[in-house]
């Protein structure tokens, strides 16, 4: 039976076992690579998506369990007032290094934007430790996020 | 000092080509880049003047990269170099990634297409700087022939040619097929560093648009028609091979299309990676450890430092060292390093289709023509079936040098007509990589009315490029081993430099950002440190009275000295430590602020960092690659550690092989000093400095001399004394 889900807005139809994690769908199934594979036990972010605004850890979210909830991915976190403010915050502040582990990144930090519009130092400490970076932008990471919050035009 | 007595990498890296050092070696040699290297076809409309740059009619400039983007910047770095002396317009720069070609793309310091050594802009600079100049030239000359003036009397700028007399201006896409017919000027001039608009100014990377919104292209990313998805499983035991496989329940998995037995690696392929994982579980697989089942983290370190006993091959001896250390006062100690995975975020991993004549590879790699050889091998099939598409790469940090997940993923490719995508699951990733060797570095100096008199300091350990680069390895001397042991920044009179090559027992080793530096910076600034305790000095004072010889290395350490607050008060089990480094041809001085609670755990505070790399081609990249360099070799002082018990690796993801996290980051400023100096590196350079700046702090904040990595918290606890 085929498994119908609502990924940015748009319905999707696709055979899939009900354990398989939405990451592997997102990647494999739909051909939507923007979401990262790091390591496969929610350890490191890579695979960040937002399920009706929340980040959550798409490695180790059976899809079951997100039919009739909306998901977002990277593809289309610009649409969001916060998504596009954390891209342009990252761009100005040119966060990224190798980048892979940036959709997770701005993933979280975009709903950490959503749910705290100013988030202090240990706000973005607990929305964002989730989330390894092997390059070390951390520090640009947090100066990004402060930039986006305060809607700084360049 | 005998000539082959001092066979440092700078001098071999520095001199390359011309000294001969390399040409001894029998590399390829390489044709000159900046000759036109491509067919001089005029027929679609493009300008073509040689490797590096297309500009088409309208005036699209494309610029063809012969080092891979890994997140260190190069890709803006060297566009930035070529269309500064090709005067193009900026906005109008699109990069490509080169196809694999030692002739136009290898490495001028290694004859080999491949990035490493933090040495992309040091080894491009001029024959970039050249090929853009050239480019520039024939486009100025197309434009005056055709306007019947002196070339002399035009000027180019932002991808226009003008005539000031005249008032006459022509755009390169304009000038592209007139250019195209030019002959090449010989032996053309670049610019004085003093006109450069694009060398020195923090560029925007022309790679970060796409790594916001997904549309980045890593090679994980690749996706081909009917392709299938596969993982793989290799021997835990190093060396060990494929005994027994029962595959009955995994093929009567959904989405399992077959179970692939090579001599040591199973690989399940499935129409997605669930699928193959899934399938990879349930296969039933009796191993065939071979020889080292037994060994253990304990029996590698026994060896080494029973080797570490020995005599080793001199790679530097000035002064009478013998007599040196008679006299004065002595010090003593050595200095250990773990072994470490590279866990680059993206997991290794290649896609390969391999057809009854050809064989095509995506992946992103730093040895193009490496991977496209050692593919033909694994294929059967000449070099020239052989197609490597390079991607991105999701980090690098060296595991990338490697070719064998390409090897591999060819070897299961083979057993099907369709494309694979093999990716690796972490847990594999870290549990067969090439591993950074441990090494012990002992140093033995004797010390006379507060200075180093005489300075003996041994290596051991794996020497990593007899395995990658044999004819390198020369005289029993690792050079990348010893590097920054035998360009040591100070001024010690009787100087003595040796290294032991000791193999560990069963574990592969390879190449780690920061690479050779790694060892030598952390055994030097630790040593420092505790002989300025001894001779009852400022850790940054003593040093300083060492480093008159050194302007550079001076300057950057009487700078971070202001800039980071030495010598001011802190309060209890707070320390600061200071790190100078000579790696990669880049000054570079480092101070960490630390805390050390009363469990011995560690809070850093604030880190300071003063470069000199010469001229900065980016000088954003440049804080960037300090910045992220730091906290890649902090994470290994903190927790890096990579343990063997029978025969395994014992570590697996990111649960127990530690990476530090934003939270445990701290403030970090860099400062990138002003010069006119060539480029030095700066990929690798952070890495070498995190580790011996935080020891340092420690010792400051404790008396604690730490002398192995990583940190041992247990030592640390209050009341604990030196």
């Amino acid at each position: 039976m085929a498994t119908v889900l609502t990924i940015n807005g748009e319905t999707k139809s696709f055979d899939a076992p009900p354990d398989m994690p939405l990451l592997w769908v997102l990647r494999d199934i739909l051909g939507m690579t923007g979401t990262k594979f790091g390591c496969g036990i929610a350890q490191c972010g890579a695979c960040t998506v937002h399920v009706d605004g929340k980040a959550v850890r798409s490695c180790v979210l059976p899809v079951s369990a997100v039919e009739n909830r909306a998901v977002t991915t990277i593809e289309a976190v610009g649409n969001t007032p916060a998504g596009a403010k954390v891209q342009k915050a990252w761009l100005e502040a040119e966060v990224i290094q190798c980048g892979y582990c940036q959709s997770g990144q701005i993933m979280a930090a975009a709903a950490l934007l959503a749910a705290t519009p100013n988030p202090d130092d240990s706000d973005i400490d607990a929305a964002m430790a989730g989330n390894i970076c092997r390059c070390g932008t951390y520090v640009r990471i947090r100066e990004a996020i402060k930039q986006a919050a305060n809607g700084r035009q360049s | 000092m005998n000539a082959h007595h001092s066979v440092s990498r700078r001098a071999l890296l520095t001199g390359g080509l011309a000294t001969g050092f390399l040409l001894a070696f029998h590399l390829p040699l390489r044709a000159a880049v900046n000759e036109p290297v491509q067919p001089r076809d005029t027929t679609d409309g493009r300008f073509a003047p040689n490797a590096f740059i297309r500009i088409d009619e309208a005036g699209r400039t494309v610029l063809i990269m012969p080092q891979v983007e890994m997140g260190q910047g190069t890709y803006t770095s060297i566009s930035a170099v070529l269309a500064e002396e090709l005067d193009a317009d900026w906005s109008k720069v699109e990069v490509q990634h080169a196809p694999p070609d030692d002739k136009l793309y290898g490495n001028p310091t290694f004859g080999l297409q491949v990035t490493g050594n933090s040495n992309s802009i040091r080894a491009w600079w001029l024959p970039l700087r050249k090929a853009g100049a050239t480019a520039r030239a024939m486009l100025v000359q197309a434009a005056a022939s055709q306007w019947g003036v002196e070339p002399a009397s035009c000027t180019a700028s932002k991808g226009e040619v003008a005539h000031a007399a005249s008032g006459r201006k022509l755009g390169y896409g304009e000038l592209a097929l007139a250019a195209q017919g030019q002959t090449p000027p010989k032996d053309v001039a670049v610019k004085d560093p003093k006109d450069f608009v694009l060398i020195g100014q923090p560029l925007k990377r022309l790679d970060t648009p796409d790594k916001v919104n997904g549309k980045a292209i890593y090679g994980i990313d690749a996706i081909l028609p009917n392709m299938k998805f596969a993982t793989v499983a290799a021997c835990p035991v190093f060396g060990g091979k494929v005994g027994k496989v029962d595959d009955s329940a995994a093929v009567k998995l959904p989405g399992v299309r077959k179970v692939v037995v090579l001599d040591d690696v199973v690989a399940v392929i499935g129409d997605h990676m669930w699928a193959a994982k899934k399938g990879l579980e349930a296969l039933r697989i009796e191993w065939d450890e071979g020889p080292n089942a037994q060994i253990t983290t304990k029996d590698i370190w026994d060896d080494l430092r029973k080797a570490s006993q020995k005599d080793g091959a001199v790679a530097k001896s000035d002064g009478d060292i013998a007599k040196a250390l008679a006299s004065g006062e002595k010090f003593e100690a050595a200095y250990e390093l773990p072994f470490l995975a590279h866990a680059s975020m993206e997991p290794i991993n290649a896609t390969v289709h391999v057809k009854p004549d050809s064989c095509e590879i995506w992946t992103g790699t730093q040895i193009m023509t490496r991977v496209q050889s050692e593919a033909a091998k694994a294929a059967g099939l000449p070099i020239d079936k052989v197609i490597v598409n390079n991607h991105l790469l999701g980090g690098g940090f060296g595991r990338k040098l490697e070719p064998d997940m390409v090897i591999a993923a060819v070897k299961i490719a083979k057993q099907v007509d369709y494309p694979v995508k093999v990716v690796w699951t972490r847990e594999e990733d870290i549990q067969h990589d090439v591993y950074r060797p441990v090494y012990r570095d002992q140093i033995t100096a004797s010390m006379v009315d507060g200075k180093v008199a005489g300075w003996k300091y041994k290596v051991a350990g794996s020497a990593v490029l007899a395995r990658w680069l044999p004819p390198a390895f020369q005289k029993g001397i690792d050079i990348d081993a010893i590097d920054a042991a035998v360009d040591a920044p100070y001024d010690f009179a009787n100087f003595h430099v040796e290294y032991v090559r000791a193999e560990p027992l069963s574990v592969p080793t390879g190449f780690w950002r920061g690479v050779g530096p790694n060892n030598n910076v952390f055994a030097v600034e630790c040593a420092m440190d505790e002989l300025a305790r001894k001779a009852g000095k400022d850790p940054i004072a003593f040093r300083k009275s060492m480093l008159t010889k050194n302007p550079r290395m001076l300057a950057v350490l009487a700078q971070v000295a202001e800039k980071s607050g030495w010598g001011q008060k802190l309060p209890p089990r707070v320390g600061r430590g200071v790190c100078v480094q000579p790696s990669f041809a880049s000054f570079i001085a480092t101070v960490v602020e630390a805390e050390i609670d009363d469990f011995g755990e560690i809070a850093l505070r604030r880190i300071t960092s003063v470069v000199d790399t010469g001229i900065a081609v980016n000088p954003d990249t440049v804080k960037a690659q300090i910045e992220g360099g730091l906290i890649f070799g902090l994470t290994a002082a903190i927790y890096g550690e990579i343990t063997i018990d029978k025969g395994r690796v014992q570590q697996s993801n990111f649960h127990d092989y530690r990476m530090m996290r934003i939270n445990e980051t701290p403030k970090i400023e860099v400062i990138v000093v002003k010069s006119g100096e060539a480029p030095g590196g700066i990929g690798e350079a952070g890495v070498n400095a995190g580790p011996p700046a935080l020891r340092n702090a420690i010792y400051a904040a404790t008396g604690v001399a730490l002398r192995r990595l990583p940190i041992d918290r247990k030592l640390l606890a209050a009341g604990k004394k030196a």
